[in-house]
């Protein structure tokens, strides 16, 4: 195992800059997700530590060493497919033992690791069959038992999941989240599905057109987002865009308070809110002490039993959305009402536009 | 299907097979001016056995249909291989040349390479029939091969060279067993169009030398012998035996790398 670095990588295809200046560490025996919308440069900075691409710019190192200029069969990683590209003229045993013949390993002691890594995926008594006799999820799970047979130093998926269904997506997630753990192999798995990255991940890195806008552990990216990107793409936000006076910002006339550190007086200042951190208070209700209280017009309920999500239109006519329980039996503000929306300094974040 | 469409089918099949059919069967009939009733003789099997020059047109066109299915099959594979999986100036313009070759009318082609052979000191005999065979097989066999490389996937080299195969060890191991199937079709066409090749042949035959197809059409032009029933027959059957072959191999090596 190792920590795989990627040290100041740019690439370029023709004009455009598809990745800028990009620099991430991958924790030794961390699972870290590469997110962000299509286009961004997922693909490509994954294929430039797989070693398929070269970079214009910048270093890989894989455990320490410098692998930059070391090609793909020589690197020790293993790669899982959005096609899966399991090997169509061989049985599944041929398939997860192919990686091992290329490292030397044959006879007994193949036929045992290869046992050891269809157990491990859960495909025991499939070694004999074709790849095109399994379902997806089989297949992928075929490769990912062929990906990690050579005790890689590194787990490289490109949207591994994307083809399977939603249900057994999520049991996949399961499934590949207690492999990685029982395996303790580094991995950088690339996904656009944020619910998918905060569900499997230790550590998370946002690219927005070839940089990395944040990374961090999922729970800080999603309670501290840096930037309105961040905060948009991982989750809903609310956005507050005002002018910053003593004590906090004004927006639409309303003075809303934070608890990070502001710029000078006269600055334009963003904040976000999630729409579950926000209460609803009744026009006749009052804010708890020490909240921002911010009134807003419903304008559209939307139900769905547990939980009801409030469409508003807050000060300056912004448009802002809540999410509530429902737990008095039925929504707390009708659609017209004039309502209070109260949330607490420490959950306003101050972040970068 | 409907009967009129039943219908239909039996009647082109029927316009296919039939001729072949009574060529075989006067083969075995006794009378050399395909006269019935029908009476069953193995004889103008043994008389072609005393042909030698009959026997030995079969013999040339054989060997020289083996040389041009060996040699065109490799060089056009390796074409085909660079025009698909290298870039470089001119690829476009160099697909686009293979193909002209198989619209011109073979007279043309024919002409043309006896000139240039005559002119380049080539001269006529088996080595420039197996040349202008070989020439003329190559585009058919890029065409096959180029077909079943749009078929493969990049991605499975990329998942064994992510396994340690090195370029050539992962093109060897996934690509081309795929590719299989078409090399096998591949390397019939090539034969198909030598065995087959009269035009050419007969331009570059020489008096001693020459194939199955210019000696029975000399032996036509002389007057009609069965024995030419005979050997067709033969050639038939070893056809058959060629696409039976085919069908088989082309069934176990599966049609390309589809999931
Ligand atoms: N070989 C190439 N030649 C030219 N442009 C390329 C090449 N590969 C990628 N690009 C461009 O680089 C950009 C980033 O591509 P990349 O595949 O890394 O995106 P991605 O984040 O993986 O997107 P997706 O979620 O759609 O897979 C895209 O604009 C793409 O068009
Ligand atoms: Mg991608």
């Amino acid at each position: 195992m190792a920590a795989v670095d990627a040290e100041t990588i740019g690439k370029s295809y023709g004009a455009t800059a598809v990745l800028d200046d990009v620099s991430l560490r991958f924790e030794d025996g961390r699972f870290t997700s590469l997110l962000g919308p299509s286009g961004s440069g997922k693909t490509t900075l994954l294929r430039i530590v797989a070693g398929f691409v070269t970079a214009d710019r910048g270093r890989i190192l894989i455990g320490g060493e410098d692998v930059t200029s070391v090609p793909v069969w020589k690197r020790a990683i293993g790669m899982v497919f959005q096609s899966y590209a399991l090997f169509p003229h061989m049985s599944v045993d041929d398939n997860v033992a192919f990686g091992l013949a290329r490292r030397g390993v044959r006879g007994a002691e193949a036929s045992r690791r290869v046992g050891e890594a269809l157990e491990m995926v859960r495909l025991s008594g499939f070694g004999a069959r074709r790849p095109k006799e399994l379902s997806g999820g089989q297949q992928q799970r075929v490769a990912l038992a062929r990906a990690i047979v050579t005790r890689p130093r590194v787990l490289l998926l490109d949207e591994p999941l994307s083809a399977l269904d939603r249900r057994l997506r999520q049991e996949m997630q399961v499934e590949l989240k207690r492999i990685q753990r029982e395996v303790g192999i580094t991995t950088i798995f690339v996904t656009h599905d944020q619910e998918e990255a905060l569900a499997l991940s230790d550590h998370v890195a946002i690219l927005d057109r070839g940089r990395i806008v944040q990374a961090g552990p999922p729970g800080e990216i999603y309670e501290r987002p840096a930037t309105r990107f961040a905060a948009s793409f991982l989750g809903d936000a609310n956005f507050l865009e005002g002018v910053v006076a003593e004590g906090g910002v004004i927006v639409g006339g309303v003075l809303v308070r934070t608890d990070d550190p502001l710029p000078a007086p006269g600055t334009k200042a963003l904040l976000a809110v999630r729409p579950e951190k926000i209460a609803l208070v009744p026009a006749w209700g009052a804010a708890p002490a020490g909240h921002n209280a911010v009134p807003a017009t419903v304008r559209q309920v939307v139900y769905a039993g547990a939980a009801s999500t409030y469409l508003l239109d807050g000060p300056g006519g912004v448009a802002l959305t809540v999410f509530a329980q429902n737990r008095t039996g039925g929504p707390v503000a009708e659609a017209g009402a004039t309502v209070t929306l109260a949330f607490p300094p420490k959950q306003t974040i101050l972040i970068k536009d | 299907m409907t009967a009129l469409g039943k219908l239909f089918l039996f009647a082109v099949l029927g316009f296919l097979y039939l001729p072949v059919a009574v060529l075989v069967a006067m083969a075995f009939n006794a009378s050399p001016l395909y006269a019935l009733p029908f009476e069953f003789t193995t004889h103008w099997f043994e008389e072609l056995a005393g042909n030698d020059k009959l026997l030995a047109a079969t013999r040339n066109s054989v060997l020289i249909a083996i040389l041009t299915t060996v040699l065109a099959t490799v060089i056009g594979a390796l074409a085909a291989i660079a025009l698909s999986r290298r870039r470089f100036r001119g690829r476009t313009l160099l697909r686009l040349l293979l193909l002209p070759p198989i619209a011109i009318p073979w007279l043309i082609i024919g002409t043309a390479m006896l000139v240039f052979f005559f002119w380049t000191g080539i001269g006529r005999g088996l080595h420039a029939m197996v040349l202008g065979h070989v020439a003329l097989a190559i585009p058919y066999v890029v065409l096959v091969v180029g077909a079943g490389l749009n078929n493969t996937r990049i991605d499975l080299e990329e998942a064994a060279m992510s396994l340690g195969s090195t370029p050539l060890h992962a093109f060897f191991a996934v690509t081309l067993p795929l590719l299989m199937p078409s090399l096998i079709a591949a390397a019939l066409f090539a034969f198909a169009v030598s065995l087959d090749q009269f035009v050419i042949s007969y331009f570059l035959a020489t008096p001693g030398v020459s194939t199955l197809p210019v000696e029975i059409y000399t032996s036509i032009r002389k007057g009609f012998t069965p024995e030419v029933n005979a050997v067709s027959s033969l050639l038939l059957a070893a056809s058959m035996i060629l696409i039976i072959i085919f069908a088989r191999l082309t069934k176990v090596g599966g049609v390309s790398g589809r999931r």
